[in-house]
């Protein structure tokens, strides 16, 4: 599935500092039934954005108007844990966000986020903590997220921190494309491989 | 060079490694099901691809499936839909499918094992995170997203860094109503349920050596509950005697050249790992959770822990205690439940039902309990009925369902009632995991059956014990 390509995102961001937070709570497993990737966007943190009744609760940060149209989340640590479902990483990207921060990622959650043309960035607890607060502070606050330099910055104190991806992540991402290019190109390698496998 | 059996199966799969980025990594088997692998064939096919190798793919319909009159066509519209929609893309690829109603059909990872697609020093993937169970064969095994899924189907390849690696020893002998659930359950309240996380875990030491095939594979699917994106544990003559003369494990020859691979797979004396961790299985008692995620449990006779006793966010921990309706220091013996789930990938198999007729024979069903038995698979339920477990299960006021995922992930019409309490021996209690609201303890078959008869969280050694002296 194609994404848009990723370089510099200068954005106003929602605020989850909860820890643990899983893909249930992402996408809960009743609105997996879909045999099509589309409106994930609507059931995003259905649970926890939603009343039973359907009216939305007025404290959750993603219905809050101070913070909307904000194109990053920073999330608690061990963000993503859980069930593998890909949905959750598409409920990201549909609800209009290309980028997550946490301090710390699940694995299968990160590694689905790449595919999808979600850019998750992994800073210290420390600097975590320092965008929870300037965002409390100020919801208007910015940060800036820069691809090809590998930092984030806050950009009302200046205060900046480098994150790591692998460099053909990265490229990936810069260039809009994804691992099933790179992998139907080397085929032959692939199936000559195969042929040697004992089962 | 000592190496460990990590190594040893990862790098014999690597076709390629990209420089700086990750492994272009082989996958000997995929197992898909109707949830996770839809968008995957719809992408396959927008991009003119077909699928690889077919016969290294294998379908089966559990996650959405009902767990009553199987027979009928399924009601939910949206469930119904993919399942056709597997059973399309399985024919028109040529995949073998197992649908509803089939011998073979049950929930992935208890059908794999069963059919012997599961084998040692494989690699084995699933759109499904407790793919790690598989690991219990010395497979690497872990669950993808569903690009991943589309990347093996088109090419039978995934590109992955490789894991760091971690050991975890539990030695000595595990006391009366100690399962491998509670193994389980212990090791990740030690390791949180993110202390593993960017591990591949290999469990070593006698209580993994001593343990079934069936406490294994428990054992082995839970390991994404601490974040590890598996775990393995090395094959022995436990091993080679389950899968032996299953329907697709190598016969003859390949047999023979197979076992002469499998008899290599061990970490060698030695080989280091970047992070070990030694438990004593003298410590561990029956589990049980309190908290909204795997990470948050005890032994059964414990009380709940205060936030400041607990590293970690005391805001989140509030939350969790907040939304399970508990208290810091509440005792969870004696605590009223709702409803009884025994089944899943992780205690479906026929030594949990086993385990959980020991303790309900010759007793009833509380009254206000409601309790779903879902078997793992058909398998399953034929060797229930073998051996007479149903008989005592009827005879115990409870009823035996039809196999598939069921109550553990809520999907279907198996879900819990808002603010109910559910002692289940599944892996996940994750706010509102078996439907919205639902409150979820997890525990073993045998925590699950002591507390299904009492109507309360109840110590299955008082149970076990008055048998053993009847
Ligand atoms: S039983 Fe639960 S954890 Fe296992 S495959 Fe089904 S939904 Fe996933």
């Amino acid at each position: 599935m194609a994404y848009d390509k990723f370089e510099v995102l200068t954005s106003t961001a929602y605020p989850l500092p909860i820890e643990n937070v899983d893909t249930d709570q992402i996408i809960p497993a009743r609105f997996l039934k879909a045999t099509e990737r589309v409106d994930f966007d609507i059931n995003f943190f259905r649970d926890w954005r939603f009343n039973a009744d359907g009216t939305p609760k007025a404290d959750f940060p993603l219905n809050q108007e101070k913070y909307a149209g904000s194109k990053i989340l920073v999330g608690g640590r061990n963000f993503g844990s859980g069930s593998s479902r890909e949905h959750a990483a598409w409920s990201v990207y549909d609800f209009g966000l290309r980028c997550v921060i946490s301090s710390e990622f699940a694995d299968i959650f990160k590694n689905n986020c790449l595919n999808v043309g979600v850019l998750p960035v992994q800073v210290s607890a420390e600097f975590a903590d320092k965008l929870f607060a300037a965002i409390e502070a100020d919801p208007k606050t910015e940060i800036k997220v820069d691809l090809p330099n590998q930092t984030v910055t806050l950009l009302a104190t200046g205060e900046s921190e480098s994150f790591d991806i692998n460099l053909y992540k990265k490229d990936n991402m810069l260039n809009g494309f994804d691992d099933i290019d790179y992998l139907k190109n080397i085929e032959g390698e692939i199936t000559e491989f195969a042929s040697k496998r004992p089962f | 060079m000592a190496t460990t059996l990590f190594d040893k199966v990862w790098d014999s799969h690597v076709v390629r490694h990209v420089q700086d980025g990750p492994d272009v990594f082989f996958i000997d088997r995929h197992f898909i099901h109707e949830v996770t692998s839809p968008v995957a064939f719809l992408g396959l096919e927008s991009r003119g691809n077909s699928v690889l190798y077919p016969e290294r793919t294998f379908a089966t319909a559990d996650h959405n499936t009902p767990t009553i009159n199987q027979h009928l066509p399924v009601e939910d519209a949206l469930s119904a839909n993919q399942l056709d929609a597997l059973e399309r893309n399985a024919k028109k690829h040529g995949i073998s499918h197992w649908g509803l109603g089939d011998v073979n059909n049950g929930i992935v990872h208890v059908v794999g094992p069963e059919n012997g697609i599961t084998l040692p020093g494989a690699t084995i993937v699933c759109g499904d995170s407790h793919t790690s169970t598989h690991g219990a064969f010395g497979a690497i095994a872990f669950g993808i997203g569903t690009s991943e899924v589309e990347m093996v189907l088109s090419t039978q390849c995934i590109m992955q860094s490789k894991p760091k690696k971690m050991r975890i020893n539990v030695n000595g002998k595990l006391g009366l109503g100690v399962t491998p659930k509670d193994v389980a359950l212990y090791i990740i309240s030690k390791q949180t349920t993110s202390g593993a996380t960017g591990y591949f875990v290999e469990y070593a030491g006698d209580v993994f050596e001593d343990m079934t095939m069936e406490g294994r594979m428990t054992v082995c699917n839970l390991s994404i509950e601490m974040g590890a994106r598996g775990g393995m544990i090395a094959p022995d003559e436990k091993t080679f005697e389950y899968i032996k003369g299953r329907s697709q494990t190598p016969k003859g020859a390949d047999w023979d050249k197979a076992m002469e691979y499998w008899k290599t797979l061990k970490t060698d004396e030695g080989a280091t790992f970047d992070a070990e961790f030694n438990y004593d299985a003298a410590d561990i008692e029956p589990m049980i959770t309190y908290g909204t995620n795997p990470g948050m449990g005890m032994g059964v006779t414990k009380d709940i822990p205060t936030a400041e006793s607990l590293k970690g966010g005391v805001e989140t921990y509030r939350k969790s205690l907040g939304y399970m309706n508990f208290h810091e220091g509440d005792t969870m013996i004696g605590k009223k439940i709702d409803f009884v789930f025994l089944g899943s990938c992780t205690n479906g198999r026929i030594e949990d039902f086993r385990a959980f007729c020991s303790v309900v024979k010759g007793r009833k069903k509380a009254d206000h309990v409601t309790a779903w038995l879902v078997p793992g698979s058909h398998k399953v339920v034929d060797q229930i009925k073998e051996e007479g477990l149903d008989k005592i299960i009827t005879e115990a006021g409870f009823v035996l369902r039809e196999p598939g995922c069921s109550a553990c992930l809520a999907m279907n019409d198996d879900k819990i009632p808002a603010g109910k309490l559910s002692v289940s021996t599944s892996n996940r209690n994750f706010e509102g995991r078996q439907g919205p609201g639902s409150r979820t303890l997890l525990a073993s078959p045998l925590v699950a059956a002591a507390s299904a008869v009492e109507g309360v969280v109840t110590d299955p050694r008082t149970i076990l014990t008055a048998n053993a002296n009847a």
